[in-house]
C-alpha cells in the first residue's frame, strides 16, 4: 500500500461558526482553535454543542455561518471524505469497526490496495505494527475485532485514522466506554501523540480527565463558548461552575440519620448469569432502614445480576432474599413492587423507559393500574396529568412537555424521570444500578443529593456503582464485589482508595489485614 | 398545561401522509395503465364509478370494507402488542363456522336472540384461533407469523371437511350435486338492512369495535399494558407487567375481532356458507387486506376506518375498470401493494421529520433555564 500522505497541521481554527437547528442554536458565534501539539478539550453538559461542533469540523454538518481555517487558510469540508483528505480523523463514541473481520482488514477497509485488485493485510499489518510502536497502542494486527476488549477496539479506531494519516484527532467522550486502567493507557498514548506533533481535540464532562489530560479548555454551554483557559490555571471548581453556570457543590452533604433495623437482608445468594454460569457466588448482605451500601467494583463481577435477582428479574438459584423479615425469594416483579420495592435499572434504554412512550406515559410505569392513574379499568387522565406534572416539577425535568415522547429527552432527564417514578412510590427499598452513568454533571448533583435525602425517609438502598468517588460520597458502607463474592464491607470511615483498590482486583479485607 | 389535551397517537401529519402516499402509488399505477394499453384517466374514472357511482356501488363499497376494518381493528390490537398475526384469514372463517352452526341449529330461535349468540360464537371462535398462536408464542416462544399462517390451512380444512359433510345443505346431497355449501340460513338470522341496499348492521358494528379498540388501546390500562409490552418488552417486565399474558391477549383479542368480522359477514352478506376448496372463496383474502388497511390507518383503528373503505372502494372499483378498460382487475392487487410500499416508506420519513421537530423543541426546553413544569 502507498503510505498515506502524511499532513502537516500547524493550527486548526474555527471562526464565528454558526449553526441552527429547528427552533434551537447549537453553535452560536463560536471560535475554537487548536495548535500542533496541543491537547484540546471541549468540555460541556450534554446538550451543550460539543458533538454538533465537531461534527461540523469533520464535515457531518455544514455551518450555516462561520469559516474553517487549516494553517490559516479557509477550507470548505462538506463531508467526511473532505475532512480525512484534509487531515482530519474522528473517533467516534460508538466504533465503527466490522466485528468479523481482523484488525488490519479493519484497517484497510475502503483504503486502496498497493496489489491492485488483491488484498495487501500483510503490508497493513506491518504498517501497523510499526504505528502501534511509535504511539505505544498496543494491538495485534491480526487479532479478531469481535475478541478484543473495548479499550483495544479504541485502539484500533485511533490507529486506523493514523494510519490513514490524520495530523488531528477529534476524541468524542473516549473514555465513557473505559476502565479506570484503560483510561490510563488512553492518556499515555494521547500524550505521546501531542509529542509526536499532532493535534487533539478532547471532547468530555469529566472535569477530573480534561484536567489531568489536556493543555487548554474551552468551555460550552448553550451552544456558546463560555471561556477558553490554560488547564494549568484553572481548577475543577471553576470548570464545574462555567460548565453548569452556577456553584456547583461536589460533595453531597450527608446529614446523620439514626439507622433502623435491617430491612433489605440477602443470605447466601446465588445467581446464575447470562451465559449458565453462576454470577452471584453465595452473596450475603444487609441494609438497615435509612442506610446506603454502596457496591464498588468492575462491573461483569456478579453485580448486574446481584441487583435483577433483588428485583425479581432472575431467580436465584440459591439463598434468600427478605425485606422486613418478609421472605420475598423469587417473586414477581409485579409483586415486589407492590411491596415497597424501587429498581434504577443499569440498562436504563432497555429496561428503565420505554422510549416509544410518551414522559407522562413512562412515569406511570409501574403504577398505572392504581389510584391515582387509573378508574377501574380506565385511566384516569384528568389525575395522571396532575400527578405527572407534580412529578416532572418536584424532580425537575426538563420536557417541553408531559406528552413529548420520552426518546426526546437527554440523558439526564431521562434518569430524573426513572428517579422521580421509583422514588414516588416511597421505596422501602431501592436498588440504584450506576445511577449516573453518562448522566450529565447538573442531573448528577441532583440524583446524589435526592439519594441521600432517601436516607431520612428510612428507605434501604444499594447503590451499584462503577464510579468510586461517587461510591465514596453517598455510601454509609462499601462492599466490593469480585467475581460474585463480596471481598468485605467496610465502614465509610475506613475505606481508602487503596483497600477499596485491592478488594476490587480480588484481595479480601482478611488477608489484607494478615498480610 | 389543560388536562384535557391528551395522547394523540397521531400526529399533526400522520393522517395527510397516507393519502400521499396512495397519491403517488396511483400515478405510478398510471403508468402500469399505460404501458397496458389503457388510458388511466379512462381507467380511474371507471374505479371511482364502479365504487361510488351509485346507492348501490357505494353500499357494495361499505360492504367490501367491513370485514377488512374488523380484521384491521384487530391488527392494531396485535400490531401494538408487539405480535404479528397473519391469521386473519383463518380467524375470519372459523368465526364465520361458528356463526354457521349456530344459525343452522338454532333455526327456531327468534333474530334477537340468534344473533347475538351467532355474533359471540364467531368472537369466541376467532378468539380462541388467535390464543392458540398466542399461546405457543407465549409460552414455547413459537413464531407467531408460522403458526398464524399454518391455524389459516387448519381453518380452511375444517372447513372444507364440515361443508362437504357434516353442515351440507341437504338439498344438494338429495340433487346428488354435492356442491360443498350449507342450507341458506334462517331468515332470523339475516343482519338487518340499513337501506334498500346490501348495506347491514354490520357495518355500523364494524364502526363501533374500532371505535372500541381506541377506547381500549388508549383508555384503559389493559391497552396501556399492551401497548408497553409492544414497544419494550424488556421495559414492561422490569415494571411488572406480564409481557407472556398480554402478547398471547394481543393475539386472541386480534383473532376475536376477526372473527366477529367472519360472523358478520356470513350472517349480512351470504345467509349460507360455502366454500370453493380455499380460504379465499369465503373471505375474498379480507384477512390479509385487513392488515394492509390497518398499516394504511397507521396502526390506529380510528385510521383503519377511512383506510378499510378506500381499500373497499378499490375492490369494488376494479370491477368496473376491468370492463371499461379491459385491463386485469388483477391491477388493483399491484396497486394495493404500491399503497402499502409507499406508506411503510413514507411512515420512516414522517418520523425522521417528527424526530427533528421534537429535539428542537426538546433542545429550546433544555435552554430554558425554568423547570419545564413552570413552563406549561
Amino acid at each position: 500500500m502507498s503510505l498515506p500522505v502524511t499532513h502537516k497541521i500547524d493550527s486548526v481554527a474555527l471562526r464565528n461558526i454558526v449553526k441552527r437547528f429547528p427552533g434551537v442554536i447549537a453553535s452560536d458565534h463560536v471560535n475554537f482553535d487548536v495548535k500542533a501539539g496541543e491537547i484540546h478539550a471541549l468540555l460541556g453538559e450534554n446538550g451543550a454543542g460539543k458533538t454538533t461542533l465537531m461534527r461540523i469540523l469533520y464535515g457531518l454538518y455544514q455551518p450555516d455561518e462561520g469559516e474553517i481555517l487549516i494553517n490559516g487558510k479557509p477550507v470548505a469540508i462538506r463531508s467526511p471524505a473532505d475532512s480525512i483528505q484534509l487531515g482530519l480523523g474522528m473517533i467516534h463514541q460508538h466504533f465503527m469497526l466490522v466485528p468479523t473481520l481482523s484488525v488490519a482488514a479493519n484497517v484497510a477497509l475502503g483504503l486502496k490496495s498497493s496489489r491492485g485488485l488483491l488484498l495487501d493485510l500483510e503490508v497493513v499489518s506491518q504498517r501497523l505494527r510499526a504505528l502501534s510502536e511509535t504511539y505505544g497502542l498496543r494491538v495485534d494486527p491480526d487479532a479478531m475485532v469481535w475478541q478484543l476488549a473495548v479499550g483495544e477496539q479504541q485502539r484500533v479506531e485511533i490507529l486506523k485514522a493514523l494510519y490513514r494519516g490524520a495530523a488531528l484527532l477529534i476524541l468524542d467522550e473516549p473514555t465513557a466506554v473505559l476502565t479506570p486502567q484503560e483510561v490510563d493507557e488512553l492518556f499515555v498514548t494521547l500524550r505521546r501523540m501531542a509529542a509526536e506533533g499532532h493535534s487533539l481535540i478532547f471532547i468530555s464532562h469529566k472535569l477530573h480527565e480534561v484536567l489531568a489530560i489536556s493543555h487548554r479548555v474551552t468551555v460550552l454551554r448553550n451552544g456558546r463558548v463560555v471561556q477558553t483557559l490554560n488547564t494549568a490555571e484553572t481548577s475543577r471548581k471553576e470548570l464545574a461552575r462555567l460548565m453548569v453556570g452556577r456553584e456547583v457543590m461536589l460533595r453531597v452533604e450527608r446529614p446523620e440519620v439514626q439507622f433502623g433495623a435491617p430491612r433489605l437482608v440477602i443470605k447466601d445468594l446465588w445467581v446464575t448469569g447470562d451465559k449458565g454460569l453462576p454470577a452471584v457466588r453465595g452473596t450475603s448482605l444487609q441494609i438497615r432502614s435509612g442506610e446506603i451500601l454502596g457496591i464498588a467494583g468492575v462491573s461483569g463481577n456478579g453485580q448486574r445480576e446481584l441487583a435483577e435477582a433483588i428485583a425479581g428479574l432472575r431467580k436465584p438459584t440459591q439463598g434468600q432474599i427478605l425485606i422486613d423479615g418478609m421472605d420475598v425469594t423469587g417473586w414477581r416483579p409485579e409483586k415486589l413492587i407492590l411491596n415497597g420495592l424501587a429498581y434504577i435499572s443499569e440498562e436504563r434504554f432497555r429496561d428503565g423507559v420505554v422510549k416509544d412512550l410518551t414522559v407522562e406515559e413512562n412515569l406511570m410505569l409501574e403504577q398505572h393500574g392504581h389510584a391515582p392513574f387509573a378508574r377501574g379499568i380506565f385511566l384516569d387522565f384528568g389525575r395522571i396529568a396532575s400527578h405527572t406534572q407534580e412529578m416532572i416539577r418536584d424532580f425537575e425535568i426538563k420536557t417541553p412537555s408531559r406528552q413529548t415522547p420520552l426518546r426526546n429527552l437527554s440523558g439526564g432527564n431521562i434518569q430524573k424521570l426513572i428517579l422521580a417514578r421509583e422514588l414516588t412510590r416511597k421505596p422501602r427499598v431501592l436498588i440504584a444500578s450506576q445511577p449516573t452513568r453518562g448522566v450529565d454533571i447538573g442531573s448528577t448533583e441532583y440524583i446524589h443529593s435526592r439519594l441521600v435525602a432517601q436516607r431520612a425517609e428510612q428507605t434501604a438502598t444499594l447503590l451499584i456503582s462503577e464510579d468510586l468517588d461517587e461510591i465514596r460520597n453517598l455510601s454509609d458502607r462499601i462492599a466490593v464485589m469480585y467475581e460474585g463474592r463480596i471481598m468485605g464491607v467496610l465502614e465509610r470511615e475506613d475505606a481508602s482508595i487503596e483497600k477499596l483498590g485491592l478488594m476490587m482486583a480480588g484481595v479480601s479485607v482478611e488477608s489484607q489485614e494478615s498480610g | 398545561m389543560e388536562p384535557k389535551k391528551r395522547i394523540r397517537p397521531i400526529n399533526w401529519l400522520g393522517p395527510s401522509i397516507p393519502f400521499l402516499a396512495a397519491l403517488a402509488a396511483f400515478v405510478l399505477g398510471a403508468f402500469m395503465l399505460l404501458l397496458l394499453g389503457a388510458n388511466p384517466i379512462e381507467a380511474y374514472a371507471a374505479l371511482i364509478d364502479g365504487a361510488f357511482g351509485s346507492m348501490n356501488s357505494i353500499a357494495d363499497t361499505v360492504v367490501k370494507a367491513t370485514p377488512l376494518l374488523f380484521v384491521g381493528a384487530g391488527i392494531c390490537v396485535a400490531f401494538r402488542g408487539g405480535v404479528i398475526n397473519i391469521g386473519g384469514e383463518g380467524q375470519l372463517v372459523v368465526g364465520a363456522l361458528a356463526a354457521t352452526l349456530a344459525a343452522l341449529t338454532f333455526t327456531t330461535w327468534p333474530a334477537w336472540a340468534l344473533i347475538p349468540v351467532c355474533l359471540l360464537l364467531g368472537f369466541l371462535a376467532g378468539a380462541v384461533w388467535g390464543a392458540i398462536a398466542g399461546f405457543l408464542k407465549a409460552y414455547y416462544n413459537v413464531n407467531e407469523i408460522l403458526t398464524t399462517i399454518m391455524m389459516n390451512q387448519i381453518a380452511v380444512q375444517l372447513m372444507n371437511y364440515l361443508l362437504s359433510g357434516p353442515i351440507m345443505d341437504p338439498v344438494q346431497i338429495e340433487n346428488g350435486s354435492f356442491i360443498p355449501q350449507t342450507a341458506r340460513f334462517p331468515a332470523a338470522a339475516d343482519l338487518p338492512r340499513l337501506v334498500p341496499t346490501r348495506l347491514h348492521l354490520g357495518v355500523l358494528l364494524a364502526v363501533v369495535v374500532a371505535i372500541l379498540v381506541w377506547v381500549l388501546l388508549w383508555r384503559t390500562t389493559l391497552g396501556y399494558r399492551i401497548r408497553a409490552v409492544g414497544l419494550s418488552p424488556a421495559a414492561a417486565r422490569r415494571a411488572g407487567i406480564r409481557v407472556e399474558q398480554y402478547a398471547m391477549l394481543a393475539l386472541l383479542i386480534s383473532g376475536a375481532l376477526a372473527g366477529l368480522g367472519g360472523a358478520v359477514q356470513v350472517l349480512g352478506v351470504n345467509h349460507r356458507m360455502f366454500t370453493d376448496g380455499s380460504a379465499t372463496g369465503f373471505t375474498s383474502s379480507a384477512g390479509f387486506n385487513g392488515i394492509v388497511a390497518a398499516l394504511f390507518g397507521q396502526l390506529h383503528p380510528l385510521g383503519a376506518i377511512p383506510a378499510s373503505g378506500l381499500f373497499g372502494a378499490m375492490l369494488v372499483g376494479a370491477n368496473k375498470m376491468q370492463r371499461v378498460v379491459q385491463v386485469p382487475s388483477a391491477l388493483i392487487t399491484a396497486l394495493n401493494g404500491l399503497v402499502v410500499i409507499f406508506v411503510v416508506s413514507s411512515e420512516i420519513w414522517r418520523r425522521q421529520l417528527a424526530r427533528r421537530q421534537e429535539m428542537g423543541a426538546m433542545r429550546e426546553a433544555a435552554l430554558a433555564t425554568a423547570p419545564a413544569g413552570e413552563m406549561t
